[in-house]
């Protein structure tokens, strides 16, 4: 498995959600003058965006992000996301919250999916960077942090050869197997079918290098061509047009990776339905996790390095609900089912680096020790208290 | 060779790249399997394991994945080619567990993808094994105690994921959708097809009747008639409806 890959899926995600709140916040935006105190302008949008774009491009951050490491589970990412859109102001219920790492989840399953190249990754994840500038255009000092992150995003990928990439295609679609929620704006143009599956384009511009497919060329011993035979190949393909560019700024070619939410088109995805894969999943999340330690000290790590800026004062947080009512939220959080749920830890994150050793301290003081414990290092038993609680 | 390392139970384990192969040998068949920790054989009950091969990771960096791959037997030896590039020819005796590591082959510099065998065909200089890599380098190959490299046949920047070897024709898949034929001796290509929209993921071939199947990520399946031009004897192919 590509130990460089987390770079990849995170910054893609992060992309993601940002559209999906941008979306959400216009949706229920009120003129600035006409609001009440509990409604959201265009200021608490800027502002909310603002808060988690400078968190997520954070230097430090981003340090912990790139280094080398594996890729650990949908719930354990889930966490970080969840404590990134709490960043400001904003606040989340779990149903919407839920909601929304579905909606970020899927949208990057599709596009990587449909990458024409393995190295196409590349492409759709400086899209993403790209409108995320677009959303900080008045922010000098984090469209600064974002260039730099493009800067190392080049210096990492951008040597990397075509064998390597397949290696973090690969790493990335084990990561999102067997994940097949339905998303109302995909069954709608019908890339994704009734049973949660991408439609996979047998028609359009072939990858770039690649030969649009129904011709075989034969040879002789001095490399002349000799012969030359066209066949039917199935598909509808034409050439590739141009190759994307992977400069700072440029015409990336590619649309896997842009803003495909707008005001008009609210996005819903469906819990119910075809239960044969939920049965592949009920598997999966029965089994006990053998890297639950190590995913710990994963979100440790990497939430030690997130900075989250406390509103100063007193201020009230503001609810963002990503679905049409709040009737329809609970409803959701009611109807989940069981197999789809994420049992997501909640640590209170701090700005402390020595997080492990205060969660440790903190479970101590609600632990009742009845035997002696077997377990031989402190993230044995960091592990073994979050289970008694 | 031992019993399975670590503190993970069997069968929970995190999602793997691995490879299994069933190797016919002349007097026994075994089981291959390939992960990012190591080789493992067993009978071909699939449940005595014979010989258990540790990757060694010494030179690997630390964003290098450490991973075999890349299975297939020729004679009495199984090869198995690594993430570095290296070839490691194991010699199997008739029976038992008395596996030895007895050659590794240098001559791929990215980490291998396949590894194709067929039995020689009777005369002295023939090639019967051919390795592929990450950069679509090909090596055409000899087996023997000593194994010689024959022909090297140099990609061109896109991976080989798949490569078989019938009748001293090489077929070769590539991450562009293209599948090659070369001359195994010559290393000559004598055809080209442009077969797939996207990366080629296997290639399969069946022996008796020499039709080469190509699948690829572009969710096509084609099949392939591979012949010998009677009057020049160069590499024909026709695509199969």
């Amino acid at each position: 498995m590509s130990v460089r890959t987390l770079p990849l899926l995170f910054l893609n995600l992060g992309g993601e959600m940002l559209y999906i709140l941008d979306q959400r916040l216009r949706a229920q935006n009120i003129p600035g003058d006409k609001a009440r105190k509990d409604e959201w302008t265009e200021v608490d949008r800027k502002r909310v965006l603002n808060d988690i774009i400078s968190t997520m491009f954070n230097r430090k951050f981003m340090e912990e992000l790139f280094k080398p490491q594996e890729l650990y589970s949908k719930k354990a990412l889930r966490t970080v996301y969840e404590r990134l859109a709490h960043a400001s102001i904003m606040k989340l219920n779990q149903a919407s919250m839920d909601k929304l790492y579905d909606l970020m989840t899927m949208a990057f399953k599709y596009q990587v999916l449909l990458c024409p190249r393995p190295k196409d990754v590349l492409l759709v994840t400086f899209n993403h960077l790209d409108t995320i500038k677009g959303f900080i255009q008045d922010s000098p000092t984090i469209l600064q942090q974002v260039d730099e992150t493009f800067r190392q995003l080049t210096e990492i990928y951008g040597g990397l050869s075509a064998g390597e990439f397949q290696l973090i295609r690969q790493t990335l679609l084990i990561f999102f197997q067997d994940l097949h929620i339905r998303v109302s704006m995909f069954l709608k143009d019908k890339v994704q079918n009734n049973n949660g599956h991408f439609v996979l384009p047998v028609s359009g511009p072939v990858p770039w290098g690649t030969e649009v497919p129904g011709l075989i060329r034969m040879f002789n011993n001095k490399g002349e061509e000799v012969k030359r035979i066209e066949f039917k190949h199935g598909g509808n393909y034409v050439p590739a047009p141009k190759e994307g560019s992977f400069e700072l700024y440029g015409d990336r070619v590619l649309k896997l990776g842009t803003n495909m939410y707008s005001v008009n088109r609210p996005v819903e995805t469906r819990m119910s339905g075809s239960s044969k894969n939920l049965a592949s999943r009920t598997q999966e999340s029965i089994a006990p996790n053998p890297l639950a330690k190590e995913e710990l000290n994963f979100l440790a790590r990497l939430m030690g390095g997130m900075e989250i800026k406390k509103p100063s004062g007193p201020e009230p947080g503001f609810r963002l609900n990503l679905f049409t009512t709040d009737e329809e939220e609970e409803q959701a959080a009611l109807t989940r089912p069981e197999e789809l749920s994420y049992e997501v830890i909640n640590i209170q994150a701090t700005q402390d680096q020595q997080r492990s050793k205060e969660l440790a301290q903190i479970m101590g003081e609600f632990e009742i020790m009845e035997q002696p414990r077997l377990s031989t290092s402190k993230g044995d038993d960091l592990l073994a208290m979050m289970d008694e609680l | 060779g031992g019993g399975l390392e670590g503190p993970c139970e069997p069968g929970v384990r995190r999602a793997d790249l691995g490879a299994v192969h069933w190797c016919v040998l002349p007097f026994r068949v075994l089981l291959v399997l390939t992960s990012h920790r190591g080789i493992q054989m067993y009978e071909s009950n699939g449940n005595t394991m014979v010989y258990w091969h540790a990757l060694d990771s010494g030179d690997a960096s630390p964003v290098q994945a450490v991973f075999a791959r890349g299975i297939a037997a020729s004679g009495h030896f199984i090869s198995v080619g690594t993430w570095s590039g290296r070839v490691l020819v194991f010699d199997i005796p008739v029976k038992g567990p008395n596996i030895v590591l007895s050659e590794e082959l240098a001559g791929h510099q990215t980490p291998i993808t396949d590894i194709a065998t067929e039995p020689a065909q009777g005369q002295d200089c023939v090639a019967d094994m051919v390795t592929a890599d990450d950069s679509g380098l090909l090596c055409v190959w000899r087996s023997g105690p000593e194994f010689t490299l024959l022909t090297r046949i140099p990609g061109f920047g896109v991976p080989c994921p798949s490569v078989k070897l019938w009748q001293g024709i090489i077929a070769a898949g590539y991450g562009n959708g293209q599948v090659h034929l070369y001359e195994a001796t010559t290393g000559n290509l004598h055809v080209q097809i442009n077969a797939h929209a996207r990366a080629i993921c296997a290639l399969d071939l069946a022996p008796e009747v020499g039709k080469l199947l190509s699948a690829g990520e572009d969710t096509f399946v084609h099949i392939w008639k591979l012949s010998r031009s009677p009057e020049s004897g160069y590499i024909e192919v026709s695509p199969l409806p």
